[in-house]
C-alpha cells in the first residue's frame, strides 16, 4: 500500500504538471488523508467515480496521515490554480494559514468527512459530513420499531473510549431508545472498533447475561465489531439475527454477507460518497454563484435484509473496503 | 518440574487466586462450565482462550528478556503472519499456510537477531524498526482491508476443540511443553541465563552468546507468528491495522509479572505464561463486571501495580520500617 501510495503521489504530481485546466471542465484538487481504513479507501474510489460521472478532473493527493503533506498538497493545488479544493482534514486544527492562502487565491475549499476547528468557519465554502449522533438515532429508531412493545434488553459494543464518533453514536442511540421504556440498555463495553475485541466483549456479555438468553438485541458502533459479535453468538449456540437482533453502523460489505446468511438484521450507512454532494455544491457555486449552507449533512441510510443485501454486497466489495 | 516452577512462583499464584476470587464476586457464574458443540464453554475457558496470544508471545519474550534483550516487534509480526495466513488460506492447504506464516515469523526473528547479535544494535532500537515497518508490511499484504477466509482447516485452528479444550489453548500448552523441554531439558536455558547475566564473562567462558541471542529472537518470532495465525483464525480474517496492536506491551508485562527481570538472567517460562493468564483473568473480569469502559485501564493499572508490589523484595523491608516508626512513636 505504501508503494501504491507513493506511486499515486508521483503520478498525481506528474498529472499536475502535464494537464492544463481547460475552461469547460472543472478541475478539483482533493487532499485525501490516506488509506488508514477500508472506508477511506472506498471514499477515494467513490470520489473518482463521482468525478468521472460529472466529467470533473479530480486530482487526488494522498497525504499518508500527515498534515504537512496535506498543506503541501493544498499549496500545490493553489499554484495550479484549480477551480476548487476538497480537503479531508487529518486533524481539526492548524489549517488557518493555508486556507487563508486559498481564500486569497479565490479558490473555494470544501471539507469532506471531517470538520475543522470553528475558528476557521469563514475560510471554507462548506463541509460535507455525516452526523454521527443521527446515525445512532437511526439505529435506535429501527430497533424500537422492530421490537414494538416487547421488553428488550440491549447490549452495546462501543467504539474506542474517547473517540468522538463513539461518543456521538452512543448519544444518538440513547436518545432514540429513551423514548421507549420497554428498551433497556443492560450492558455497554468498548470493543475498540475491531472484530477481535467485538468478539471477546460479546463472549463476556453472553456469559454475564445467563448464556445470552436474556439479551434481545446487540447494538455495535461499527460493523466490524458486529461481525466479531456474530461469531461469538454462533459459538455460544445462539442464532444471531433470530434469537438476538443486531443493528450496527457503517454498512461495510461484510455485514451484508452476514445479512444474506440471515445473521445480521440492520446497518446504518456511513456513506463513502462525500464527494458527490461536494461536487454538486461546487458546480452550483461556480455556475450560478449559489452559496451552499455551511454544513451539508450526508444521508444516514438504513439497510435491512429486505434491501437485497447480496446486490449491495456485490456493488460494495470492489470499492476497497 | 522443580526447574519449571521455582519457589518464587508463590506471589504469582497468590495473585491469580485473588483475581479469580474477585472475578467470582463480580460475576457469580464465573466458574460455570458446560459443553457447547463439543467444546467447553464458560468464562474460565474464555480466560484461557483469550489469553493464548499473549501467552504465546510471552514464551518467546521471556527468553529474549532473559538475554537482557527486548522484542517490541512481536505485535507487528503477528499482523504479518496473520495477513499471510489469511491471504493463502483459501487457495492452499493448512501445511503450506502454516509453513508460510511461521516462516515469515522466523525471518522476522532472524532479522531482529541479526541486528542485535551481529550488528550489536540495542535491542529496543533494533526491534523498534520492525515494530513500525512490520505493520506496514502487513498492510501491504492485505492492501489495507480485512482479508477474510472460509478455509475450514484454518478456522478450526481458531475455533475448534481438542478434548473439549479450544485448539488455541491446546497449542499454547504444547508450545509451553516444547519450549520447556528444549531450554530446561538441556543446558540451553542455563546458557541463555548466563548470556543475560553477563554476556562478556559468558563469552570468555566459552558460551556462544551470539548464537544464543540469535536463537532467542528467532524463537520469539516463531511464537509471535503462531499467535498471529491463531488471532486471524479466531476472527476468520486478518486485520492488519489492529491484529496484535500493543500486545508487545502485554507480553513484556506478562514476563515481568512472571518475575523475570528486564536486566536479564534467571527466567521462568511457566511463570511468564502465568503472568499472561493473570492479565487475561483481570481483563475478562473487567468485561464481566459491567463497569463503564472508562474504568478499564484504571482498574488494570491498579491491579498490575498491586501484583508487582506483591513481588517487590523491598516490600517486607518497608513494612518493617513502618512498624519501627510506629513503635518509636509509641
Amino acid at each position: 500500500m505504501i508503494l501504491k501510495a507513493l506511486f499515486a503521489a508521483t503520478a498525481t504530481g506528474a498529472l499536475l504538471l502535464a494537464l492544463p485546466a481547460s475552461a469547460a471542465q472543472l478541475t478539483i484538487g482533493f487532499s485525501q488523508i490516506g488509506s488508514e481504513s477500508g472506508w477511506r479507501a472506498a471514499e477515494t474510489s467513490v470520489s473518482k467515480q463521482e468525478a468521472a460521472k460529472r466529467q470533473v478532473n479530480l486530482k487526488i493527493a494522498d497525504a499518508q496521515q500527515k498534515q504537512e503533506n496535506q498543506i503541501k498538497a493544498i499549496r500545490s493545488f493553489i499554484a495550479q490554480n484549480v477551480d476548487a479544493i476538497f480537503l479531508a482534514p487529518v486533524v481539526s486544527t492548524g489549517w488557518d494559514a493555508v486556507l487563508k492562502e486559498a481564500k486569497e487565491a479565490k479558490i473555494p475549499v470544501v471539507l469532506l468527512d471531517r470538520d475543522i476547528d470553528p475558528s476557521g468557519k469563514e475560510l471554507y465554502l462548506t463541509a460535507v459530513t455525516s452526523d454521527s449522533v443521527h446515525e445512532g438515532e437511526v439505529a435506535g429508531d429501527w430497533l424500537a420499531k422492530t421490537v414494538g412493545d416487547k421488553a428488550c434488553n440491549i447490549v452495546e459494543l462501543q467504539g474506542t473510549v474517547g473517540a468522538s464518533v463513539a461518543t456521538n453514536r452512543k448519544k444518538g442511540f440513547d436518545t432514540a431508545i429513551a423514548k421507549h421504556p420497554n428498551l433497556k440498555m443492560v450492558r455497554s463495553q468498548t470493543g475498540d472498533f475491531t472484530r477481535a475485541k467485538g468478539k471477546e466483549v460479546m463472549e463476556s456479555f453472553i456469559k454475564a447475561e445467563g448464556g445470552g438468553k436474556s439479551i434481545c438485541a446487540v447494538y455495535a458502533h461499527n460493523d466490524d465489531m458486529m461481525v466479531g459479535a456474530i461469531q461469538a453468538m454462533k459459538e455460544a449456540g445462539l442464532k444471531p439475527g433470530k434469537d438476538i437482533l443486531t443493528v450496527s453502523i457503517d454498512a461495510v460489505p461484510d455485514i451484508f454477507k452476514a445479512m444474506v446468511a440471515g445473521e445480521a438484521n440492520a446497518t446504518v450507512e456511513l456513506t463513502p460518497n462525500m464527494a458527490g454532494p461536494a461536487l454538486d455544491a461546487v458546480a452550483a457555486f461556480k455556475g450560478k454563484g449559489a452559496v451552499p449552507p455551511k454544513w451539508i449533512q450526508t444521508d444516514s441510510k438504513l439497510y435491512t435484509a429486505a434491501d437485497d443485501p447480496q446486490k449491495i454486497y456485490d456493488s460494495k466489495k470492489g470499492l476497497g473496503y | 518440574m522443580t526447574a519449571l516452577l521455582p519457589r518464587r512462583g508463590l506471589a504469582q499464584i497468590l495473585a491469580l487466586i485473588v483475581i479469580l476470587a474477585v472475578d467470582r464476586v463480580v460475576s457469580p457464574q464465573f466458574f460455570d462450565l458446560r459443553l457447547q458443540d463439543g467444546r467447553l464453554f464458560g468464562s474460565l475457558i474464555d480466560v484461557l482462550n483469550r489469553g493464548t496470544p499473549v501467552a504465546l508471545l510471552s514464551l518467546g519474550m521471556v527468553l529474549v528478556i532473559a538475554t537482557r534483550g527486548i522484542d517490541l516487534s512481536v505485535g507487528a509480526v503477528m499482523a504479518i503472519s496473520g495477513a499471510i495466513a489469511a491471504s493463502l488460506a483459501d487457495s492452499h492447504g493448512l501445511a503450506v499456510v502454516l509453513a508460510a506464516a511461521l516462516g515469515a515469523g522466523l525471518l522476522c526473528g532472524l532479522w531482529n537477531g541479526f541486528l542485535v547479535s551481529v550488528l550489536g544494535m540495542q535491542p529496543i532500537v533494533a526491534t523498534l524498526i520492525l515494530m513500525v515497518a512490520g505493520r506496514g508490511i502487513a498492510q501491504l499484504i492485505t492492501e489495507g482491508r480485512i482479508v477474510t477466509f472460509t478455509s475450514p482447516d484454518l478456522v478450526w485452528l481458531g475455533n475448534g476443540a481438542v478434548l473439549g479444550l479450544p485448539v488455541p489453548v491446546a497449542i499454547a500448552l504444547g508450545m509451553l511443553i516444547l519450549t520447556g523441554a528444549v531450554v530446561r531439558g538441556s543446558a540451553l536455558g542455563l546458557l541463555i541465563e548466563a548470556t543475560g547475566g553477563n554476556a562478556r564473562a559468558s563469552e570468555l567462558a566459552g558460551v556462544g552468546t551470539r548464537a544464543m541471542i540469535l536463537a532467542v529472537y528467532v524463537w520469539c518470532g516463531v511464537c509471535a507468528a503462531l499467535a498471529g495465525v491463531i488471532a486471524a483464525a479466531d476472527i476468520m480474517g486478518a486485520d492488519a491495522n489492529n491484529a496484535g496492536l500493543w500486545l508487545e506491551l502485554d507480553a513484556i508485562l506478562a514476563v515481568v509479572i512472571g518475575g523475570t527481570s528486564l536486566f536479564g538472567g534467571r527466567f521462568s517460562l511457566i511463570l511468564a505464561v502465568l503472568g499472561a493468564l493473570i492479565i487475561q483473568t483481570m481483563n475478562t473480569g473487567i468485561l464481566l463486571s459491567g463497569y463503564p469502559p472508562e474504568f478499564n485501564l484504571l482498574v488494570k493499572a491498579v491491579v498490575v501495580l498491586a501484583v508487582l508490589l506483591l513481588q517487590s523484595p523491598k516490600l517486607p523491608g518497608l513494612a518493617g520500617i513502618a512498624a519501627r516508626l510506629r513503635r518509636a512513636k509509641a
